[in-house]
């Protein structure tokens, strides 16, 4: 996989990086590539939406981890998004119900 | 029947009772079509796996394609049954289901399916066992699980895909444990028992997910059979273990390879040199020879 390497930086740079906090009513992305959540655990605000866009080219799913799932996408081909809205504070774990060792967590303040 | 016929059907026998496991690219060309021409020494099935109907990027835009042309060569073998072990489908898409259907069943090949964790992301997995299990007698409704007998072999088919968890390795549950114990409690220890589901019944990889939570349960379940062939796919490639009585075997796919554990940053399609495909997709070709206590496994690449 030629991409690989960029990919990799990129991917320890946006863990170096402070996690980024989005305002409320604004829009938050998390990039799926090279089977990981970026960023792993993302910040927003009461109101905020979350989009997830798939840039692998392999299909992946985003399932909230609660019971019952408090949201759930359907499959994710190479470059669909997925888009949930947050509007209680709380940790909200998630991960791809196709490869189950991809995971992450949006915090709502 | 000529000299090279007769070498070949020696052969054919050694394999029935050596367990021969063909783990790499090097099955000859010329066994594998003499073995085309002869009725091998006892009952021989194939395995297919991970269709991946849908799946359209590097290194495979053809999946129909190959999926076509591992039934080729599974059809000119004749074999009276073929399983399928998962990963039909890429989204679990009606049309993909439709696809595949119509190529298996163009066949007139029996076929047992069991489902990937691709077939299962839509209602709970009911598209796909209302389609590719219908006339099974399900272990629970709609678990995609179910037993059959055929040659004297008792094949079970698992589902290890459904409520995966967060983390997790492939999932068996308790109520798929208990329909095992208790589908087992009337065979007897000299029954020839064949496993397939999708994802390994061993932990290949637990940092890719490629493995069973309850796999040791299972396992020991089956423990007091004489002979036990556990057949998987998932990982898209062939590997192969030897434990006691236990003889676990992974195809390879007709659509992509994935990487050898560990060797890449992620468990994606591996991506090959042009013309390299076909090197690294194929069928396998499962023997069962009464009296020995392990069937004997020939992987074929599509290029072979």
């Amino acid at each position: 996989m030629s991409p690989a390497l960029p990919r990799r930086r990129a991917t320890l740079l946006l863990a170096l990086l402070p996690i980024a906090p989005a305002l409320a009513g604004e829009t938050a992305a998390v990039t799926i590539d090279n089977f990981t959540f970026t960023p792993a655990v993302l910040t927003v605000a009461r109101g905020a939406q979350v989009v997830w866009t798939n840039r692998d080219d392999m299909a992946h799913t985003v399932v909230s981890a609660a019971k019952p799932p408090a949201f759930r996408s359907h499959p994710l081909d190479t470059g669909d998004t997925f888009a949930a809205g947050f509007d209680r504070p709380g940790r909200f774990p998630y991960f791809c119900s196709l490869h189950p060792h991809m995971q992450g967590t949006i915090v709502v303040r | 029947m000529d000299n090279d016929r007769r070498k070949v059907l020696r052969c054919m026998a050694w394999v029935g009772t050596g367990l021969l496991w063909t783990v790499s690219g090097g099955v000859p060309r010329t066994l594998g079509t003499a073995e085309a021409a002869t009725p091998a020494p006892g009952f021989t099935f194939a395995q297919i796996s991970d269709s991946h109907i849908g799946f359209s990027h590097d290194p495979n835009t053809d999946t129909p394609g190959t999926l076509k042309e591992a039934l080729d060569k599974v059809a000119a073998q004749r074999p009276p049954m073929m399983l399928h072990t998962g990963d039909v489908s890429h989204l679990s898409k009606p049309e993909q289901f439709d696809t595949a259907a119509q190529l298996i069943g163009a066949t007139g090949i029996e076929t047992h399916y069991v489902p990937g964790e691709h077939d299962w992301l839509e209602d709970n997995g009911r598209p796909f066992v209302a389609r590719f299990q219908r006339g099974t007698k399900q272990g629970a409704p709609d678990g995609g699980f179910y037993s059959f007998d055929m040659q004297g072999i008792h094949f079970i088919g698992l589902n290890n895909v459904a409520n995966l968890e967060p983390g997790g390795l492939g999932m068996l549950g308790a109520a798929q444990l208990a329909w095992l114990r208790a589908d087992l409690a009337a065979r007897s220890a000299s029954t020839p028992i064949v496993v397939f589901a999708h994802i390994p019944l061993w932990t290949v990889y637990r940092d890719w997910g490629w493995g069973t939570e309850e796999s040791a349960q299972a396992l020991a379940l089956l423990k007091r059979f004489g002979s036990v062939t556990v057949l998987n796919g998932h990982i898209h490639q062939v590997l192969q273990k030897v434990e006691g009585h236990v003889a676990f075997h992974t195809a390879r796919s007709t659509a992509f390879p994935q990487s050898a554990p560990g060797t890449a940053p992620s468990p994606g399609p591996m991506h090959v040199e042009p013309g390299k495909l076909r090197d690294v997709l194929g069928v396998a070709s499962v023997s069962f020879v009464r009296g020995q206590s392990h069937l004997a496994i020939i992987d074929t690449p599509l290029g072979a």
